[in-house]
């Protein structure tokens, strides 16, 4: 193999699983040691520059990070980055003095941000600061989109959605609230430099060729609506029994809500098999751990009515077949199942739908009807016009939403400055050594046995009965500080320097985890199949250095690399030194100074 | 800020014929400086008994005094151990192997510790033929006192104090091959393909096995004018061949040419294949062992590998023809027979 490139800025980063699996790379190991040290408002500014909603993340967020933790790969479980983000923001002061000031003189660029979810919001976090006027559409009543209308407050608190929301609108952003937005064409004529899209995936799947669908209309719901309807209090309760079809997050949402409204026997109804359904493990978790019956294999057959009352819905029951590439078809067996309910909330999706936007205005549409985008500046066709979040490639969580905005902001940014959207700066990074002496590091390199501490909960009667009431409590201060101690702090990189190396094998023999290998050269394959340990793993790298005195070369295998820091430790020549690689993605109008910013 | 080795391992490490991995070998984490080449021998001693399937209980560790011997405690830490008083582990492992010996020995011992202080100790354990691996962490100088100039510092090679040894060197190999040492070898510590072949084999062997291993100090002795630093030695290291070992399980199937593949049957069962680097090596002949360490040495070389195998040489107990058992295997009536056999045993001698 040739000698790795550390100098690629990719490198080191996907090293930092945890920050390379997150859309908006957001710093996790960097941030987690800030918790470790008490230092929570620097820790939740970190978050907070990178995924705007570090309060809301902390509770909600999606988490691409934990699976792709590099401590579930040597460990039973990932760290519990969310909740540690969570810790962040409960104990950070007030941080309203390190929020970025806001010229008074603008810079006479007029932005409209339709829709005012997370996408949005971080259009207008990183370009009110450079002096944008912003002016925000939405049709609900406060900011925040789909944060505010389909998580339930058990989840996420509406003080912790207001303040982070509000963090942004206090920036001089002039709101249109309530205000449906029912033509794009309408506001392109208001001559604004740049208008940005971030209206969501607004439309939920119905049932509508279901039999029985319009007799039992009055008791038939479908889910985002409900939900968006229970936050803004139209709706106050529901039957005492109640099916909710889906086995998505939302599906999660409802059941759970339903139970706090009114709902007694709350069963959730999947067609697939329970370990394929789409909600996260934990969520399922928490329904269950509510006592919330899932029943998997059943497809939806019929609604059925009585005297034009909804009295329940009739099933057959499927089975999963799989076929030889994995394939899974669902198999009917003619096993039909009635179960009694008052009410019914579909969850099963959700869609893309730009009724309000005119097809003659240089907005190209493609499959499915949604608009063509471009995947790294989010430009439709019509110059002028971006879109993110949900509302530019389909449904997916609010960290992308973040990370789109943040990308779409430096478009934005770019035209307005009338630089071409393609040329975007490289992130900025820096590496830098963290040896402070004998046997001392600027991290705490030795590796903790702990396994992942339990978030503890709220009492379930009580919370139960409250629709309000957070049911998670988050961390306290000592299980922070343990759950922290469990990153193995991996943006703190093994940099190997060949010309000093003497071959001495004290690095290979101290490793824990058998990483190092001193061997001759050969092709991927060929390394891998000679490693001391087995590195299967092909999704992680090997670090090949040059060609050392004896004509062997250094190999790691990323996989497993506990970053410990033992192979620095015991090199006599510092041929090995640990060396913390911080990889910011570069924002709107901070392309000079993002360099600067890591050095930090 | 501190210096602790994590718990996790390797979440695939591979297991031995008898279900252990190589973690359940380690010892404690080694307090030797950075890159001493003692903490690659103390690998290679870890690796060879996890591939040689030893159950750790069946191991003794025993040591002397110095770096070397302070090794012990950072290898095998489900074995036993003892680290004896200076240059008089041969004595106690004498001991020991007398008491237990069904028990692997494996001595580790310095430049110092055997060349120095220890020297008659080790004269006369290879004279006994006592049934142990024995080996010599050789870095030419006591690492332990600041690096002075040991019995096996090559004679005009410097250590950092930069003052050039006036004294002649003693060579421990051809010293064990004159007092009959069954097993000789020469290795490096930053050579492990041929190192831990050669322990495997030294495990193997019945009888005194010697291996020698140019072990580099970095402190005191990893200097351009030192004969025993990491570069010297890989410049100027020469082998007598490589050799598989073949474990007795393991069916020997391959035939080779004659001439420069030799195989040589261990008195366990288990064999060591050799490919020689000559033909003319004869690893039976304790003067051709000798011509060609001296050949090398002339030119200002090491020659390294197996030097000199003699299989069939009879161990310590069978030359006092003692019991076949450990002692703590035999009854009390046993060890201890009465009145009536120490007075016959007495009337043989009148």
């Amino acid at each position: 193999m040739k000698p790795t490139d550390i100098e690629n800025p990719e490198y080191f980063h996907k090293v930092v699983d945890c920050q390379y699996a997150c859309p908006a790379h957001t710093p996790v190991p960097e941030y987690i040691r800030l918790i470790a040290r008490g230092r929570y408002s620097d820790a939740y500014m970190l978050n907070w520059e990178s995924n705007v909603f570090p309060g809301v993340l902390g509770r909600t967020c999606d988490r691409p990070c934990e699976p792709a933790c590099r401590r579930g790969r040597v460990d039973e479980e990932p760290v519990a980055i969310c909740r540690l983000k969570r810790v962040a923001a409960d104990f950070k002061e007030d941080i309203k003095d390190r929020l970025p000031s806001i010229p008074e003189k603008k810079n006479g660029k007029r932005i409209a941000l339709i829709g005012a979810g997370p996408a949005s919001l971080t259009v207008a976090r990183d370009l009110a600061p450079l002096g944008y006027e912003i002016e925000l559409y939405d049709a609900q009543i406060k900011g925040g989109g789909f944060m505010r209308s389909q998580i339930p407050s058990f989840r996420l608190p509406e003080t912790v959605l207001d303040e982070e929301v509000n963090y942004i609108l206090d920036m001089g952003i002039s709101t249109h609230f309530d205000h449906y937005v029912s033509s794009l064409k309408e506001i392109l004529d208001k001559d604004y430099d740049a208008v940005f899209i971030g209206t969501g995936a607004p439309q939920g799947r119905d049932l509508k060729k279901l039999p029985g669908r319009e007799a039992g209309d009055a008791n038939i719901h479908v889910g985002i609506e409900w939900l968006a309807n229970v936050a803004f209090e139209h709706t106050k309760s529901i039957g005492e029994k109640v099916l909710v079809l889906g086995g998505g997050n939302t599906a999660m949402d409802c059941c759970r809500t339903s139970k706090r409204i009114g709902g007694k026997d709350v069963r959730v109804v999947v067609r697939s098999p329970k370990s394929e359904m789409k909600a996260s493990p934990w969520e399922i978790e928490d329904t269950e751990h509510e006592d919330i019956p899932i029943y998997e294999n059943h497809s939806p057959k019929e609604f059925v009515t009585e005297n034009g009352k909804l009295v329940g819905m009739n099933f057959e029951k499927v089975e999963a077949e799989y076929d030889e590439n994995g394939k899974r078809s669902l198999k009917p067996t003619g096993e039909i199942v009635f179960m009694e309910c008052d009410d019914v909330l579909m969850a099963i999706g959700q869609e893309n739908a730009f009724p309000w936007i005119e097809r003659d205005i240089g907005i190209e549409f493609g499959e499915w009807d949604m608009p063509v985008v471009d995947e790294t500046t989010f430009q439709s066709t019509n110059a002028k016009v971006f879109f993110g979040g949900d509302a530019a490639f389909g449904p997916e969580n609010v960290i992308t939403a973040v990370a789109h905005g943040h990308q779409a902001a430096v478009s934005i940014d770019l035209m307005c400055n009338g630089i071409d959207v393609k040329e975007r700066l490289e992130p900025g990074t820096n590496l830098v050594t963290q040896k402070m002496g004998f046997h001392e590091w600027t991290y705490d390199s030795p590796v903790t046995d702990d396994d992942r501490f339990v978030v503890p909960l709220a009492d379930k009667i009580k919370s139960l009965s409250d629709r309000k009431m957070e049911v998670e409590l988050g961390f306290d201060l000592e299980q922070a500080y343990n759950e922290a101690q469990r990153c193995l702090n991996c943006d703190v990189q093994t940099v190997f320097t060949t010309d000093k190396c003497i071959e001495c094998d004290a690095c290979i023999d101290i490793c824990p985890t058998d990483c190092i290998n001193f061997i001759q050269n050969g092709d991927e394959d060929d390394l891998r199949s000679r490693l001391k340990a087995p590195a299967d793993n092909k999704e992680q790298d090997l670090y090949v250095s040059s060609d050392l005195k004896t004509g062997r070369v250094m190999v790691k295998d990323e996989n497993v690399c506990l970053h410990c820091g033992l192979c620095a430790e015991r090199c006599p020549t510092t041929a090995w030194d640990m060396q913390k690689y911080l990889y910011n993605v570069t924002k709107a109008g901070k392309g000079k100074e993002a360099g600067k910013a890591c050095a930090k | 800020m501190s210096f602790i080795r994590p718990n996790i391992r390797h979440p695939q490490l591979p297991v031995n014929d008898i279900g252990f991995t190589r973690a359940d070998y380690e010892g404690a984490l080694s307090t030797l400086c950075a890159g001493c080449g003692h903490d690659s021998i103390s690998a290679s001693i870890l690796q060879s008994c996890f591939e040689l399937s030893i159950e750790p209980h069946k191991i003794a560790k025993m040591s002397g005094i110095g770096c070397s011997s302070k090794t012990p405690a950072y290898f095998l830490g489900n074995s036993h151990g003892f680290n004896s008083v200076h240059g008089r582990m041969p004595s106690v492992a004498t001991g020991a192997n007398m008491a237990n010996r069904d028990l692997v020995y494996i001595g580790v011992s310095g430049d110092g510790d055997t060349a120095s202080i220890g020297m008659g100790q080790f004269a006369h354990v290879v004279r006994r033929n006592l049934n142990m691996v024995y080996i010599v962490m050789n870095n030419g100088c006591y690492g332990l006192t600041k690096g002075q100039d040991s019995a096996t510092a090559d004679k005009g090679s410097a250590s950092k104090k930069g003052v050039p040894n006036p004294y002649s060197s003693i060579d421990l190999c051809e010293t064990a091959i004159q007092l009959g040492a069954g097993f000789v070898a020469r290795s490096f510590s930053g050579d492990k393909e041929q190192l831990i072949p050669l322990i495997k084999a030294a495990v193997s062997h019945r009888g005194f096995a010697l291996i020698d291993v140019v072990s580099p100090c970095v402190t005191f002795n990893n200097t351009p004018k030192s004969t025993k630093s990491y570069d010297h030695v890989r410049e100027h290291m020469n082998a007598t061949g490589t050799f598989d070992f073949v474990p007795l399980k393991d069916e020997i199937t391959t035939q080779y040419e004659p001439g420069k593949t030799e195989e040589i049957t261990l008195h366990d069962g288990s064999a060591i294949r050799l490919h020689k680097a000559s033909e003319n090596l004869d690893f039976s002949s304790p003067r051709s062992a000798m011509n060609e360490i001296e050949k090398y040495k002339e030119k200002g070389e090491v020659l390294t590998g197996l030097l000199y195998l003699n299989p069939q040489t009879p161990d310590t107990h069978e030359l006092l023809g003692t019991t076949s058992k450990p002692l703590n295997s035999l009854s009390d009536k046993e060890l201890c027979p009465g009145s009536d056999v120490l007075k016959s045993i007495n009337s043989s001698f009148q």
